[in-house]
């Protein structure tokens, strides 16, 4: 079976968001003047940039309280973890779970996929072609949600004020959970997955 | 198939962009991260502060990586962790300090539990109601460190830096007081009770005290201090006495002190001075007794409302008191004589013991050579009757005149000192003689005969109202009869009146007769002799006509 030739073939580039076929040597989309590139410019370091910072401010993100709960006087810090083990322990499994899985088990899976793929692409790997470009579908559709625990927090602390009786504040645990969360979304998008499949070229 | 143009690539130079580094820029981005985490990092490492444990008996309201270490309720710490002693007795609650509360771990810092206290003195730790207990600190101020303490169970009366003195009081027992009671001054809570323990031989209870400043400067070296706790009341000799220092004292219990009015050292009293707790304000300000004399005292009489504690008193100033009254049995006499032992304290005589212990050393024989002396003189020890409402006696020793002369055994241990009954028995003897010998008067025959007496005169009287009556009034009508006859007598027109008045008139006639013829006689004398001549003849004489005219026309 014949395939048909590449872009890189017709010298041709796509423009990346009106999908315009380009000349190669044009610099602007002629359609909708946006800059067009081959692939996505330097998007293995730059996904590797954001990975390794995303992964920097996890610690933190996990050690330091994202939140301080003041109960009629009775305060105390919690850790993202410490707040899943709280539910759990209380019985709330099912909220428990939940965090888990939006606070921690994304992130991590997003980590995971985004060290998987820009290894293999690195390595131009033709192993799992098909499915590495599933997963990397998977953490784009999916990295919006873990902004979950931050939107949580920021809603809670601004409802629970009362004063003496009681009052949530956010702590900056929070804060380093967010520039994670941000930050891995931008190595998302930095990613090319394109880039799975120039493996193949490289072996034709 | 789209059908693009195959075109070749064009040889046109093309633009390159080429950066100055080689590195892009992205890589920055992760580099700030570990720079902000690595800053963390060192600030968490630098801010780390010392990690102790301390073992308390009980973990109740303790919670790991939640229960604080406060001071002045600043947060200093955290508990991290709670375990199990390896005794099984206690518990070891693992404490992380902060960097700034460095100075907690000094050797005699206080670490204990708060929890909501509600006791005499007050309530406090109500906060902890809501928030849970946390950990208190006191820092001490020991040069070395350690990270192993005993917390307290009970939070410090005192803490770091609060300014006073230390006190230790000696007492018999604890009474009502106890940690946090409070220490008065003239009604003004000054101090309180720090801690007691029992005395090291085990006969006495060490109490201390703090005394905040300035209020420490009016304890002086001679202060004397008094259990006020409660109510004191106290039915004595003297009568029902009802002293009491404040309402909180009552519950609480309290320590007062006060230097007494003949204070001879007026300077400060140390730190860690130490002083006796007396039972109440008035021994606490009586001078020192210092040491007792055992005496004995045989009383044949029954001694109720003697008790022990009674007052011994000599000439009126109470000397020492009463340690037992005991029943002994005198087979000789057959009776049931009451023994009395007494402690004497000579000191109480003031100025009379020093003026006798200037007469010999103060020695025992001594004291027995001049009691033997007094007893010579009438010394005798008497049970009085104190107090008529509640009967309590106490034992009065006085020089007795005429006191029957006593053998006194000087040698022997304890002095036995001779007694005379009391006076209110003395005065039931006499009265009992009085009554012996008014029942010894014949009442009987005395009234027998008034009786016959009596009946006597009965008759006298019949006799007297039958006879003599009658006749007297008989008399009383004859009297009667006398005097209205001699009424008549002298009525105005009685015949004998108007003899009277002739009468009257014969003597006034005679009476002039005779002036008329003394007159004659006084101008003629030789009247007498020649008799009365005629006018002017014999005699030449010539009367003045006035004259005789006078008389001739009376």
């Amino acid at each position: 079976m014949s395939l048909p030739p590449y872009a890189r073939d017709l010298q041709l580039t796509l423009c990346h968001t009106c999908g315009q076929a380009c000349a190669e040597d044009v610099h602007h989309c002629p359609r909708c003047n946006s800059v067009v590139h081959r692939r996505k410019p330097e998007s293995l370091a730059r996904t590797w940039a954001f990975l390794l910072a995303s992964l920097i401010f996890y610690i933190p993100a996990n050690l330091l309280p994202v939140m301080y709960t003041d109960m009629f006087g009775n305060g105390s810090e919690n850790t993202i973890m410490s707040g899943v083990i709280e539910f759990w322990e209380s019985g709330s499994w099912d909220i428990a779970l939940l965090i888990f899985i939006a606070s921690i088990a994304v992130p991590c899976l997003k980590f995971l996929v985004l060290g998987t793929l820009l290894i293999t692409c690195q390595l131009r790997s033709r192993w799992a072609m098909r499915e590495r470009s599933k997963l990397y579908r998977l953490i784009e559709v999916i990295g919006y949600w873990s902004m979950l625990d931050v939107l949580v927090v920021a809603l809670i602390a601004a409802l629970v004020q009362f004063r003496s009786l009681s009052s949530i504040e956010p702590r900056l645990g929070i804060l380093f959970f967010g520039l994670v969360v941000v930050l891995t979304m931008l190595a998302a998008m930095s990613f090319d997955p394109r880039l799975i499949w120039d493996a193949e070229v490289e072996d034709a | 198939m789209p059908d693009h143009p195959r075109s070749t690539p064009t040889p046109s130079s093309p633009e390159v962009r080429s950066r100055r580094f080689n590195v892009s820029l992205v890589w920055l981005v992760p580099i700030v991260a570990a720079l902000v985490g690595l800053s963390m990092v060192v600030h968490k490492a630098m801010s780390v502060g010392p990690q102790i444990v301390v073992t308390f008996l009980t973990a109740e309201g303790l919670e790991a990586n939640k229960t604080q270490v406060k001071y002045k309720n600043v947060v200093i710490g955290k508990v991290t962790s709670i375990a199990l002693n390896d005794d099984r007795a206690h518990i070891n609650a693992t404490i992380e300090l902060d960097q700034s509360a460095a100075a907690f771990t000094k050797r005699d810092t206080r670490f204990w539990v708060v929890r909501p206290r509600i006791g005499a003195g007050g309530v406090s730790g109500v906060d902890t109601l809501l928030s849970g207990a946390f950990i208190g600190a006191d820092p001490g101020e020991a040069k070395d460190t350690e990270d192993n303490f005993v917390g307290l169970e009970n939070p410090p009366a005192i803490t770091y830096g609060q300014k006073g003195k230390r006190f230790t009081l000696h007492t018999a027992d604890l009474g009502s007081l106890d940690i946090g009671s409070a220490v008065y001054y003239r009604r003004i809570q000054v101090g309180q009770v720090v801690s007691y323990q029992l005395a090291k031989d085990g006969k006495g209870v060490d109490i201390d005290i703090f005394v905040n400043a300035p209020n420490d400067q009016y304890v002086r070296k001679d202060s004397r201090f008094w259990n006020a706790s409660g109510v004191d009341v106290s039915l004595g000799a003297n009568g029902l006495k009802v002293n009491t220092q404040s309402v909180a004292s009552i519950l609480a219990g309290g320590v007062a002190f006060i230097e007494p009015n003949y204070s001879v050292d007026k300077s400060l009293a140390d730190e860690r001075a130490e002083f006796t707790l007396f039972d109440d304000l008035e021994t606490a300000l009586a001078r020192p007794d210092g040491e007792g004399h055992y005496v004995q005292m045989r009383f044949d009489q029954s001694l109720r409302g003697l008790t022990v504690n009674s007052p011994v008193e000599f000439l009126g100033v109470n000397v020492g008191r009463v340690v037992s009254v005991d029943l002994d049995y005198d087979a000789k006499a057959e009776t049931f004589p009451t023994v009395i032992g007494a402690v004497i304290y000579p000191n109480r005589l003031g100025k009379a013991h020093d003026k006798l212990a200037l007469m010999g050393d103060d020695d025992e024989v001594k004291g027995a050579r001049l009691m033997e002396q007094m007893v010579k003189h009438g010394l005798r020890a008497q049970a009085r009757s104190a107090n008529l409402l509640t009967g309590q006696l106490y034992i009065s020793m006085n020089f007795v005149p005429n006191a029957k002369p006593v053998d006194f055994d000087q040698t022997k241990r304890p002095m036995l000192i001779p007694t005379v009954p009391g006076s209110l028995d003395k005065a039931q003897e006499q009265l009992q003689a009085f009554v012996d010998k008014l029942s010894k008067i014949p009442i009987d025959q005395i009234a027998d005969n008034l009786n016959g007496s009596l009946g006597q005169l009965n008759k006298t009287l019949a006799n007297v109202n039958g006879q003599v009556l009658p006749e007297m009034r008989d008399t009383l009508v004859q009297t009667r009869k006398t005097l209205a006859t001699a009424n008549d007598s002298f009525a105005e027109d009685s015949p004998q009146r108007q003899q009277l008045g002739q009468a009257m008139d014969e003597v006034q006639r005679t009476a002039r007769s005779v002036r008329v013829l003394t007159d004659f006689l006084g101008r003629h004398p030789e009247a007498l002799i020649r008799g009365r001549l005629k006018d002017g003849k014999p005699d030449a004489y010539q009367p003045t006509s006035s004259t005789s005219r006078e008389i001739d026309q009376e």
